[in-house]
């Protein structure tokens, strides 16, 4: 233990050594908050009739020096589509990421432990049978029907974590069970429902963001828009249960309050988005850590990088739904998986640092 | 100065109790106790009663505190390996129930407590590619980093080679000496607990047996009891006490020969 230097010298190197690493993440940060911007001019430049960058930038910053066919395509019809696609990135990827954190577990995302099935089942349920499980909401009866059946399962998971001897894992393998018995009254609702009704059925959990509307848009916005100042200000602790449960304790951190706190709050993220677009299981396992990667476990960098990182993902996954066929949207589920997933099987192959 | 003293504490899992009526004299600031006992002594559960992970009977009574956190606790070491580097898990640590932002004398007090344990050299690795040891040395800085009054520390040392034992007992010799904290350490070398402890106090299964002066607890007697060997405590050519492990103890039979072949 030699202590030679003066103390002064060595507070500086730590603090050096600490504003280079805020630094470096806060590039990173930037960098990707730039991809993001590129990639949503991008998606609203492109479609049936693909606009210049040029032409979108100026309809975005001055919508009233172009013309009216542009302002409307842009505005009215690709606009809630591209936005979506970054707010149902960022919260699907938020969600995952909590979840992990949450259960310490690498396998944890609202598809793994069943949320995105359960959501599946609701929408078939409606869109099936015409069961409405909240019957005041006429208007929203496939949204509602998923957003209730993945709290539903959010809150079976919550419940089963209470019980004692519950470990994180035997919390995922319920998830993972929860999944097939979604899948399996799926099945069932397919083989005794219409023709057209289990081609709807298939189309939504393949999930495709043309579902979006300017109203989807707005209540998914605000979840995500109190949700991440929720979770932000518990940053120190949720980073300190990656520690494992003895260290995060042991820093004074209340386990069961807050798995609770951030496992509703997920629950509202990951099911509200789902409702609306469909399953897209891909983001809210693999956002994060690509974010994890890049950024390391310190949710104050962490929270807002899952969430870009996620967003990003998925804007790309509208470019190229619509570049892949041209003419053709694919369902953006579909996209994000078969590009999506050798990506990132590529990023843990040649990572250099072990994130689990 | 801070006091601890335990009033007939007890704790335990589900339906399974550990620990049972524990008490113990008033334990002051200054003091470096050593907390010994066979495996599953209860060494553990007695940690996570007092600093409030477990409830139970009988009352902790902390006296004298400075701040509204004055315990600090190191659990043994659990394998977690997060991507964090060592300057930021110790940082975690001290910045828990603060703001988002850290100042200045954060980042000092971080640094000062890395160069106390001599890992400066660390700050910039990850927890996941640091060895048992230095992960230990990592635990005891993240402890100190939340400015305690009381440090709780769970077997510190059993990965640590034995000069990096010597060196963070001395340490903890020296800040309670110095800082006026009370360390309660769990050890499982008695030879350790003979050269920098001021008081033991001995688990056993589940009860307390024997607290006070180091000297006067770690005897042949408590050795045969709790520990199934005999042995003897004679001062070395410098004068401290040593621990002689003479065999052990075959309960159905006469003592055995540690060193036979």
């Amino acid at each position: 233990m030699n202590n030679s230097q003066p103390a002064v010298t060595q507070s500086a190197e730590g603090r050096d050594f600490y504003r280079a690493l805020v630094r470096r993440r806060q590039l990173i940060l930037l960098g990707l908050s730039a991809a993001l911007v590129l990639s949503l001019c991008v998606d609203l430049a492109l479609g049936p009739a693909n606009y210049r960058l040029g032409q979108v930038i100026r309809a975005l910053f001055l919508p009233g020096s172009v013309d009216d066919q542009l302002r409307v395509i842009l505005w009215e019809i690709r606009m809630p589509v591209a936005l979506m696609a970054l707010v149902v990135g960022a919260s699907l990827s938020v969600a995952g990421m909590q979840m992990q954190t949450i259960l310490n577990n690498p396998l944890a995302s609202p598809f793994t432990l069943g949320i995105s099935a359960g959501a599946g089942f609701g929408a078939a349920l409606a869109l099936a049978f015409g069961v409405a499980l909240f019957p005041l909401a006429v208007d929203y009866v496939i949204p509602v029907n998923a957003f209730l059946m993945a709290m539903l399962t959010s809150l079976a998971i919550y419940g089963l974590s209470l019980r004692r001897g519950v470990t994180s894992e035997t919390i995922v393998l319920l998830g993972i069970a929860l999944v097939f018995i979604f899948n399996a009254l799926m099945s069932l609702i397919q083989f005794f429902a219409s023709q057209q009704a289990v081609a709807a059925v298939v189309f939504w959990t393949m999930g495709s963001l043309t579902k979006a509307t300017w109203p989807k848009l707005w209540v998914s916005l605000a979840v995500l828009v109190v949700a991440m100042p929720l979770l932000a200000r518990r940053g120190w602790s949720l980073t300190a249960m990656r520690l494992g449960d003895a260290k995060a304790e042991s820093m004074g951190v209340n386990l069961r309050g807050l798995r609770l706190e951030a496992l509703m709050i997920v629950s509202l993220l990951a099911s509200i988005s789902v409702s609306f677009v469909g399953t897209i299981g891909f983001i809210g396992l693999v956002g994060p850590h690509i974010a994890r990667m890049l950024l390391g476990e310190d949710q104050r960098f962490l929270l807002p990088g899952a969430a870009i990182s996620g967003a990003l993902i998925l804007s790309v996954g509208s470019v190229l739904s619509k570049m892949i066929i041209p003419g053709t949207v694919i369902p953006i589920g579909i996209v994000t998986s078969i590009v999506g997933i050798p990506f990132f099987l590529y990023l843990i192959l040649n990572r250099r640092v072990a994130t689990w | 100065m801070v006091s601890l003293r335990l009033d007939d504490i007890s704790a335990g899992y589900a339906s399974r109790p550990v620990i049972a009526g524990v008490s113990t004299p008033e334990l002051r600031g200054g003091q470096v106790v050593a907390l010994l006992g066979a495996n599953a002594a209860g060494k553990s559960t007695l940690f996570r009663r007092i600093f409030g992970l477990l409830s139970g009977g009988g009352q902790v009574r902390i006296d004298g505190a400075a701040s509204a956190r004055p315990v600090a606790y190191m659990p043994q070491d659990n394998g977690a390996r997060p991507v964090l580097s060592v300057y930021e898990s110790v940082l975690l640590a001290r910045m828990q129930g603060r703001r988002l932002k850290v100042f200045d004398e954060d980042h000092a007090k971080v640094e000062e407590i890395l160069s106390l344990l001599g890992v400066t050299h660390l700050r910039g690795r990850n927890l996941g590619d640091l060895s048992g040891g230095q992960r230990q040395m990592v635990g005891a800085a993240q402890a100190l980093a939340q400015d305690p009054q009381i440090l709780l520390l769970d077997e510190p040392t059993s990965a640590l080679d034995l000069s990096h034992q010597i060196d963070l007992l001395s340490l903890l010799r020296r800040l309670a000496d110095e800082q006026g904290l009370l360390v309660i350490v769990a050890l499982h070398d008695l030879g350790h607990a003979l050269r920098f402890a001021d008081a033991a106090m001995v688990l056993h299964r589940g009860s307390l047996i024997a607290c006070g002066p180091t000297a006067e607890v770690i005897t042949p007697d408590l050795l045969r009891e709790v520990f199934e060997v005999t042995a003897r405590i004679e001062p070395c050519t410098k004068g401290h006490p040593q621990l002689i492990v003479d065999g052990r103890i075959d309960m159905s039979g006469p003592a055995v020969s540690a060193f036979a072949g």
